[in-house]
């Protein structure tokens, strides 16, 4: 990478985050990574792992803290290829402060900040202050930048300087780029510079002003539909592209049962294409519409039963790569109104792994490939992502897989509460959050 | 009628319907007195809550409720605080809050008049007067109504209230796609024992019709020698032509009631349109100043059929005797 760009060592300089080395012991869990599963202590030093123990039980050294993982699973932390944490411009909706701690709580030890705030993270100065802010957050935090200049799908956005303070993924998330001419330069530019070109699949043009899923229920509901064909539409697209320019092609949020053949078969032929689906379109349909809830409101939309299946078939077979939450808060304002005018998108970062793991009835590894090692390989993320051995950085997370707990929007530490999942009682949660040695989050509580 | 709101035809059933029938008839007498006001409502505020522009509705659900005496308000979306970045539950709470017995709600979104229901923490009812593209339940109920009296005025249908749609054929012509009037006639119609068949090209269709009482036709020529009712529709907006349509010009030629087409139509065949017509669109002018016609007919019901739907949603139980 030239470093012809003003702080284009930002990452690398940041150094260890500690004056005085800190110990942590994690005892009594099963440590769970790409390599599999044994019982095992964890001793973590400064801001790495120091041993990895499982013949016998580690000892805490002299003024080590201890946190008791028994029962646990100790897995890398979570990765969030898809979040919206809304700083700057939407501080009312969630702060990168508040957003990081809601990750930290979920079990996230490193998430990507979605670029679509306002202003957008079209220029070096947004994502220069994307990463000022993340400094001080309970995980990492690395902005994505966008294709096009101001999101507006005319001009592309100076990619190469982004690239240059640490941006790897860019997105016009929120929608997709409409202009097939554009997005095909956008990934020729963005295959010289290593980086991953992720798309809001939606064709504009026939998605009109629909608001649900187009069908059954909303004819019904008597409210414009977004069709499915609008999202198979530009996948297919992106993946023609995809496959003549060789960019690295990472497909947001898929939510139709068409999208995900269209996958399976791009991956057959051997496109470099990535995709990722969304604890909500894993988890509801459609028919949570009825009663015209706008928590439940979200672009691409909730789905039929069909495509949800489709969507845990492709999870299941690798067909998607990614469980990304897509976590879009948004004020209660901007929910208490018409379906129509109603702000789309539901939080997930701090329901996201146990929507999963109560939902589907997927093996615990195949969960956590998804939410950590296979997005921090995708989103080219070094640090993150396991494995859990001495000398990798102490990202981890303790998950109580016994645990029930019902979400109560009040309780959760976004600064929104539009949660789909709001009394829900759900199996499994984050005990304790280790972000670069530190213990973020102790026995279900932040602390900071 | 059960329940405390009117959101939507469908939760009534044939028999709130015919209830609904059976009391505007009572009505529609009190329309014709001299004094045409009933005290049933004394002490009733109600508020008409339009977010969307509308003047028949508005005018004949605050004319129902003045002839029940109940104290009326108006609260229109241009003159409101939405502008303001008021949220619309702050908006309806608000108002809830000034002491109201009945919203009566129309939105250009669908499901808005739900909403409020579930906002409301009260005990006020909301009436649906029109909500996007989902129903409009008392235009329906006036529709019915009119069936019902110019039936037995015209024919001297023997059969008491409802039981004249038993067998009766309708067609419902035009943007159905758009159009909440659609929706809910056919779900009174149907319910009252009445088939419906739409007729429009495949582009003003909704996209599903799964679960729906309807036949669906393309040939408007083919259907209306069959049919006991031609319902036309209005075409929603102007953006219609070229998105929907390739002309108003083909519409009228393929989809639209004109002078030549009405022959097609059996001598007892009647011709209905909620109104406001695009005169010579989907209406031949002639047509609908016809004889066959009940366009004014189902205007003149609207009082008497509101007045009816807020009397069995508000009713204090005074007298509706003068």
């Amino acid at each position: 990478m030239p470093s012809a760009w003003p702080c284009s060592t930002y990452y690398s300089d940041r150094g260890p985050r500690l004056a005085r080395e800190r110990q942590l012991l994690i005892t009594g869990g099963t440590v769970v990574d790409q390599s599999g599963s044994r019982r095992a202590d964890v001793l973590v030093k400064g801001d790495a792992i120091a041993a990895v123990e499982g013949g016998r039980v580690l000892r805490a050294p002299a003024g080590a803290d201890v946190l008791d993982a028994s029962g646990c699973v100790v897995a890398p932390g979570l990765v969030d290829l898809h979040a919206h944490l809304r700083e700057p411009g939407a501080e009312e909706a969630e702060t990168i402060e508040t957003g990081s701690r809601a990750a930290a709580l979920g079990g996230y030890t490193a998430v990507v900040a979605m670029p679509n705030t306002s202003p957008p993270a079209d220029s070096a100065a947004v994502v220069r202050q994307v990463l000022q802010l993340a400094n001080g957050a309970c995980c990492e935090v690395l902005p994505a930048g966008t294709i096009t200049v101001g999101r507006e799908g005319r001009v592309l956005a100076p990619m190469a300087e982004l690239a240059a303070l640490g941006v790897k993924i860019f997105s016009d998330d929120g929608s997709g780029v409409q202009d097939a001419g554009l997005m095909r330069r956008a990934m020729e530019y963005a295959s010289a510079l290593g980086v991953v070109i992720a798309d809001h699949c939606e064709d504009a043009s026939l998605v009109g002003s629909g608001v649900v899923n187009e069908g059954a229920i909303s004819s019904a509901l008597g409210l414009p539909g977004r069709p499915a064909v609008s999202e198979e539409v530009m996948v297919l697209r992106d993946i023609a592209l995809a496959h003549v320019t060789g960019a690295r092609l990472h497909l947001l949020h898929l939510s139709a049962a068409t999208s995900v053949a269209a996958v399976r078969a791009a991956k057959a032929s051997g496109v470099a294409v990535s995709a990722e689906v969304t604890p909500h379109h894993l988890a509801l349909t459609e028919d949570n519409l009825a009663a015209y809830s706008t928590a439940f409101k979200v672009n691409p939309p909730l789905r039929t039963f069909t495509d949800m299946m489709a969507l845990r078939g492709g999870l299941g077979d690798g067909t998607l790569d990614v469980v990304a939450t897509d976590h879009a808060p948004h004020p209660e304002e901007a929910k208490d109104t018409s379906m129509c005018e109603a702000a789309p998108g539901m939080l997930g970062l701090e329901t996201a792994l146990a929507v999963v793991f109560s939902e589907l009835n997927f093996p615990l590894e195949r969960v956590l490939a998804a939410m950590s090692w296979v997005p921090a390989r995708i989103g080219g993320i070094a640090g993150q992502g396991g494995p859990v051995t001495p000398g990798s950085p102490a990202n981890l997370c303790v998950i109580d897989l016994a645990r029930r707990w019902v979400v109560q929007p009040g309780k959760l530490a976004s600064r929104s509460r539009n949660t789909p999942f709001a009394g829900r009682e759900l199996l499994g949660k984050v005990r304790h959050t280790v972000f670069a040695g530190e213990p973020v989050v102790v026995a279900e509580e932040a602390q900071r | 009628m059960s329940g405390r709101h009117l959101l939507g035809v469908r939760d009534l059933g044939a028999e709130g319907i015919g209830e609904v029938l059976r009391l505007a008839e009572t009505f529609e007498e009190v329309g014709r007195r001299p004094i045409p006001r009933v005290p049933a409502l004394r002490g009733k505020t109600v508020v008409s809550a339009f977010f969307e522009d509308s003047t028949r509705t508005r005018l004949s659900f605050e004319l129902a409720a003045k002839r029940l005496s109940a104290d009326v308000s108006t609260f229109s979306s241009s003159s409101s605080s939405l502008n303001k970045g008021e949220s619309l539950r702050d908006t309806v709470l608000t108002i809830e809050a000034m002491g109201v017995d009945a919203f009566v709600v129309r939105h250009a979104c669908a499901g808005v008049p739900a909403q409020v229901a579930g906002w409301l923490s009260g005990d006020a009812s909301v009436l649906n007067a029109g909500d996007g593209a989902h129903e409009h339940p008392t235009q329906a109920l006036l529709d019915c109504f009119t069936l019902v009296r110019e039936r037995r005025r015209r024919f001297g249908t023997v059969a008491a209230g409802e039981a004249v749609f038993a067998g009766l054929q309708v067609a419902i012509v035009g943007d159905i796609r758009h159009s909440r009037v659609a929706r809910s006639c056919l779900f009174a119609f149907t319910a009252l024992g009445a088939s419906v068949t739409f007729v429009a090209p495949p582009t003003l269709l909704p996209p599903s019709l799964d679960g729906w009482p309807a036949e669906v036709s393309h040939d408007l020529d083919d259907v209306l020698p069959k049919c006991d009712v031609a319902y036309l529709l209005r075409l929603q907006n102007e953006r219609m032509e070229g998105q929907y349509l390739p002309s108003l010009r083909e519409y009228t030629a393929t989809y639209g009631l004109t002078a030549e087409r009405a022959r097609l139509l059996g001598p007892s065949a009647l011709v209905m349109h909620p109104g406001p017509i695009r005169r010579g669109v989907e209406l031949a002018a002639e047509v609908a100043d016809g004889p066959a016609s009940l366009v004014t007919s189902q205007v003149a019901s609207g009082v008497a059929v509101r007045m009816a739907v807020l009397y069995l949603l508000l009713g204090s139980g005074a007298p509706i005797g003068a």
